[in-house]
């Protein structure tokens, strides 16, 4: 009975004593998917003879954000206040009003010998703190690109987590003339399509350019000897020279791997096209492939220890991935349709691929297991995909029907979102993204 | 003796058994179950705020639904043929001729590409702007091109006076006697006066161009100087602070403060679902996942926020308790989405009834973007 009498005392003290004071809880699992307003304002010209530089540098900036499909550039008419003064305290309240939810400030002074200093703030606006360390750059007045194309980088950056991709290059095939006289030439442009150059002439066909790792050397094939040759240059040079030049052979659709010396690519003998691999600097070959089907299209997993490449060896033309030194092959693609020119994203995990199936074209991604197959784009012709230096976005030929068509290049967000053309001065074909510039 | 023993535990067994089985003891009037529900003692107060019916739950809105994935461009079906040859076609090999150049620049001719001069220097952490001891971006005021309304309306435009001047038609400045010369005949002391703020026109607040908006963030006016205490006569001796009074006045504040912190929190009952459903879709209108990477889309971030009793978010207190699914840096990213939407959201203060903020006043959310992942 007193046992029962102190159990009962026990819990009626503790009935009594208050509930420990437990926070509210919710869970938010539903958002919106909106490009992020920026505001870019004019940049602060601190010497005189600065202003348009300063005006350049904003207007490029934001144009790289808002082309990314992840930011929304708030104009400048909308601004309530200006940065008269790199270095005075953000008037907060004037960005909220206008719903900025990040603001980049920037000063530009240029020196003697036209030595232009750029300097950089990014600023989170509704906690009105700063997004990471302020940043300066060092360049010249040629160069003002590059240099708002690296800060556009360091606003991706700090905002979405992922490297940006706006300070790297793009080389493709450009063309003129009627379809069935094209001229084609290499070109190698800003990734927006400014500064475009032209890396050998119209005399021969050229076809499927592609990077080195490090951005300073091109793959491509070209028609010069009358059959298809493949051709490494020098991107700073404009040397060139032929690689694995066996007689009575066609080699085509080459591509470095990840370590720059070894090369994959087709070669056609004897009716037959298998893959093979090259040493660039030993000049030793070695045949990947040897099915009697056609293989072609390769490319490097990131890490060097693949190769996903297509085949018809099972009766239609699909994505089969192999060891990098060659051996069994494992399909990955099994929807409905033919699927060619895989490339390995630099994130390494998805695949790129152009898709054909009732009459229409696609590029699409999936996993590197073959799952998770999503089409982003489809036309009359879309194919040949190349992926940004982060993964995040790819850009492709389409071409219109007719005899009039021409092809053009187009970028799209892995998404599916933000498809847009790259302007280009004529048609363009085949592009190939650099690596981010050093 | 035994037989008889015997016989009749047999017959009490044999006449219990059939008792059992044949349900003697079980009776059809067991009464059915009772059905209970759960209750809630409410006060009278409680009961009639529910009873009336001008009161209504917050309605729950229906969740902004994000942005539809657009469409990929899809021209009109070509009417010719499809084109039966594989995307790679273009690659094979075909031994055609090369097409013939027209007036094709020599390759010798093409200048090399521009070598990028750009020297991104090391990257230097420029210092921040120096400010006194004690600014705040946030307490810098605005800068407004437009004059500002003032109380009073004059032919001549007037500055705000400063605080510690007095108001008068002259403008003059403060003479402070000189106490070294208090011997003497000193001259007379002399107050700091400025006219009263005054402008030439009247600003009606509908004219603010920039809005309603604008007018939220924007210092709404400024506020008069307040009255000076009367200063005592400058010749009457100074008394200086003793000790004392800086200890009641440290014991005042002191005093003050501990008086708010025990003032009485209203707790009030439990949230509903109704209003915790009101709170989420507040909160989730401004979380834009849309600047994301894919990694920090992976992330489950759960932020803990103080509230204050207005329903505004005390944007200092907001930090990251738990991070689910990603690396560091991806967390961070996913954090700072978070946390730029329970601010822009909560800038006005979050409906939140106040009887309940000891309910509210420490809120968990938990940004769980699985639906929102589209890759």
């Amino acid at each position: 009975m007193k046992i029962l009498r102190i159990f009962t005392i026990l819990l009626t003290g503790l009935a009594a004593l208050p509930a420990a004071a437990e926070p509210l809880r919710i869970v938010i699992d539903e958002g919106v998917n909106e490009p992020l307003p920026v505001a870019v304002p004019r940049f602060v010209a601190e010497t005189p003879g600065a202003e348009d530089i300063a005006r350049q540098l904003a207007e490029i900036v934001a144009a790289d954000l808002a082309g990314s499909g992840l930011f929304r550039d708030i104009p400048e008419d909308a601004f309530i206040s200006q940065i008269t003064s790199f270095d005075s305290p953000i008037q907060f309240s004037d960005w909220k009003a206008i719903n900025a939810q990040a603001l980049v400030t920037g000063a530009v002074s240029v020196g003697s010998g036209g030595r232009v200093n750029v300097k950089f703030r990014l600023f989170d606006v509704f906690s009105e703190a700063a997004l990471g360390d302020g940043l300066q750059m060092g360049g010249t007045t040629t160069s003002i690109r590059r240099i708002a194309h690296k800060l556009a980088d360091q606003v991706y950056s700090r905002i979405t987590g992922e490297t940006g991709y706006f300070d790297s290059r793009v080389v493709f095939v450009a063309e003129e003339g009627p379809k069935n006289a094209r001229r084609k030439r290499l070109a190698v442009m800003d990734y927006d399509g400014a500064n475009v150059s032209y890396l050998t002439d119209s005399a021969a066909i050229v076809l499927a350019p592609r990077f080195s790792p490090l951005g300073d050397k091109v793959l491509y094939t070209s028609y010069e000897t009358g059959f298809p040759k493949i051709f490494v240059m020098d991107v700073g040079t404009v040397q060139r020279r032929v690689l694995d030049d066996q007689p009575g052979t066609m080699a085509f659709a080459p591509r470095f791997a990840p370590d720059g010396k070894t090369v994959v690519f087709s070669l056609s003998q004897g009716g037959n096209t298998d893959l093979y691999r090259l040493n660039i600097d030993s000049g030793r070959s070695a045949r990947l492939t040897t099915s009697p089907s056609i293989e072609t299209a390769p490319d490097f997993s990131p890490d060097g220890k693949q190769v996903v490449f297509e085949s018809d060896r099972s009766g239609s033309q699909q994505l089969y991935i192999m060891p990098a030194g060659g051996g069994e092959a494992r399909r990955i693609s099994f929807g409905k349709g033919r699927y060619g020119t895989p490339v390995w994203s630099p994130r390494g995990d998805l695949i790129a691929f152009t898709k054909q199936n009732k009459g229409r074209f696609h590029i699409g991604v999936m996993r590197v297991d073959g799952s998770e197959e999503r089409l982003l784009t489809a036309s009359f012709l879309d194919e040949g995909p190349t992926w940004s230096p982060n993964g995040r976005v790819i850009m492709f030929t389409r071409e219109t029907s007719g005899a009039q068509g021409s092809s053009s290049l187009y970028s799209v967000d892995i998404s599916g979102r933000n498809l847009r053309r790259v302007s280009t001065p004529a048609a363009g074909s085949d592009p190939a993204w650099s690596p981010l510039l050093p | 003796m035994q037989t008889g023993t015997y016989i009749s535990g047999m017959g009490h067994f044999a006449l219990i058994g059939w008792a059992m089985l044949a349900g003697v003891f079980n009776s059809d009037n067991t009464p059915p179950p009772t059905d209970t529900a759960n209750v809630t003692i409410l006060s009278g107060e409680e009961f009639a705020a529910l009873t009336d019916l001008s009161v209504t739950t917050p309605p729950v809105i229906e969740a902004a639904q994000p942005t539809a994935p657009v469409e990929p461009e899809t021209p009109t079906a070509p009417t010719v043929p499809t084109p039966d040859t594989a995307p790679e076609a273009v690659e094979q090999p075909t031994p055609t001729p090369p097409a013939q150049p027209d007036t094709a620049p020599d390759a010798s001719q093409i200048e090399p590409l521009p070598q990028a001069d750009v020297m991104p220097e090391t990257p230097d952490a420029i210092e921040p702007p120096d400010l006194p001891a004690g600014t705040s971006f946030v307490a810098t005021p605005t800068t407004s091109p437009r004059p500002k309304p003032a109380t009073r309306i004059a032919p001549q435009q007037a500055a705000q006076p400063a605080p510690e001047a007095d108001l008068a038609d002259v403008v003059q400045d403060a003479v402070v006697p000189d106490e070294t010369l208090q011997a003497r005949e000193a001259e007379e002391a002399q107050e700091q006066t400025a006219p009263e703020e005054a402008n030439t026109i009247t600003i009606p607040e509908e004219a603010n161009p920039g809005g309603s908006q604008q007018a939220t963030f924007a210092p709404t006016g400024s506020p008069r100087p307040p009255s000076r205490p009367n200063r005592p006569r400058p010749a009457a001796t100074r008394t200086e602070p003793t000790d004392t009074s800086i200890g009641d006045a440290v014991n005042d504040v002191v005093a003050a403060a501990a008086a708010a912190e025990t003032a009485p929190v209203p707790q009030g009952p439990p949230m509903t679902s109704g209003e915790k459903d009101a709170l989420r879709v507040a909160v989730q209108q401004c979380w834009n996942v849309g600047s994301l990477s894919s990694e920090a889309l992976r992330i489950t971030v759960t932020v803990m926020v103080d509230m204050n009793q207005d329903g505004k978010p005390d944007t200092g207190s907001i930090r990251m308790i738990s991070a689910d699914g990603g690396s560091q840096a991806a967390a961070r990213q996913a954090f700072e989405a978070a946390r730029r939407a329970v601010i822009r959201c909560g800038a006005k203060g979050y409906d939140l009834p106040a009887d309940k903020y000891g309910q509210w006043r420490e809120i968990e959310m938990v940004f769980n973007p699985e639906k929102m992942r589209d890759r």
